[in-house]
């Protein structure tokens, strides 16, 4: 075997191992928690400027802003509408439970139980939501 | 060292130093927008779902921001507080997903950070008459 087999065979081997390492991490809880709360804050960030603009109609144009909330009151809408709630609520239990990780120091063992409670909070938010609208 | 060695390293020194404080300045920042944000965000939650089930119109929301202050200050501190929130996550999202870093990166977020706060503001002031 040459030198550069053997160090493309070394480099597949720690590939495939670095792959291997990464699927273990992806399937941790922890990395479901974290893909949540980063995905639940973009979609927040995006929504919050369309969700100002909207606001601001209320001055400029008061029909408008009734008109987009009767809008509002379409099945598909009001399943987005819930969705954003969604978000709203997992990416703050999900922030809450950083918090206290930073700042009171919870301990490891507790974590999955810390995120399953994130989420199970958010989702009956949602669904209280979804159960209003 | 030479002088002009000295000076480089004092200058790289206190490069690095004020680098250091800003990423602390980010930290801070964004724990305690976080911290009012948790607040915020119960009471929006718990608003929301009172507000649909009572049936939402452009009429009860604006008489909710023109009952007091208190409303109208409420969602100005949130509004401030996700305006600090939200562009220093993005910051870390395009850094980590996009490999976006640098001082033109900073410069977007910091117009994102003033288009939050001056939507936000207005929108309030705009419900709150």
């Amino acid at each position: 075997m040459t030198d550069r087999d053997a160090s493309a065979l070394a480099a597949a081997r720690s590939g495939r191992a670095m792959r291997r390492n990464d699927a273990r991490a992806r399937s941790h809880a922890a990395y479901w928690a974290f893909l949540t709360h980063r995905l639940s804050g973009i979609a927040l960030a995006l929504f919050l400027p369309v969700h100002f603009f909207v606001l601001a109609q209320a001055l400029t144009h008061p029909t408008t802003l009734d008109a987009f909330l009767e809008w509002t009151r379409r099945p598909v809408v009001k399943l987005a509408e819930t969705l954003l709630v969604l978000a709203l609520a997992a990416h703050l239990g999900g922030g809450v439970r950083l918090l206290f990780v930073e700042f009171a120091g919870w301990r490891a063992d507790w974590q999955k139980t810390a995120m399953a409670l994130a989420a199970a909070a958010a989702l009956a938010v949602a669904l209280m939501f979804a159960l209003a609208a | 060292m030479s002088d002009t060695g000295t000076w480089a390293a004092d200058s790289a020194h206190r490069n690095r130093s004020r680098t250091a404080r800003a990423a602390a300045w980010r930290f801070v920042l964004q724990r305690a927008s976080a911290a009012v944000l948790a607040l915020c965000v119960v009471v929006h939650l718990a608003t929301m779902i009172y507000a649909v089930r009572h049936g939402l119109s452009s009429e009860a929301i604006v008489a909710r921001m023109q009952a007091g202050a208190a409303w109208p200050t409420f969602y100005a501190v949130f509004a401030a507080a996700a305006a600090i929130h939200a562009p220093l996550g993005m910051r870390t999202v395009v850094d980590e997903w996009l490999g976006l870093r640098g001082s033109a990166v900073d410069a977007a977020l910091g117009l994102f950070a003033l288009l939050l706060l001056g939507g936000g503001l207005y929108a309030v002031h705009a419900l709150a008459g």
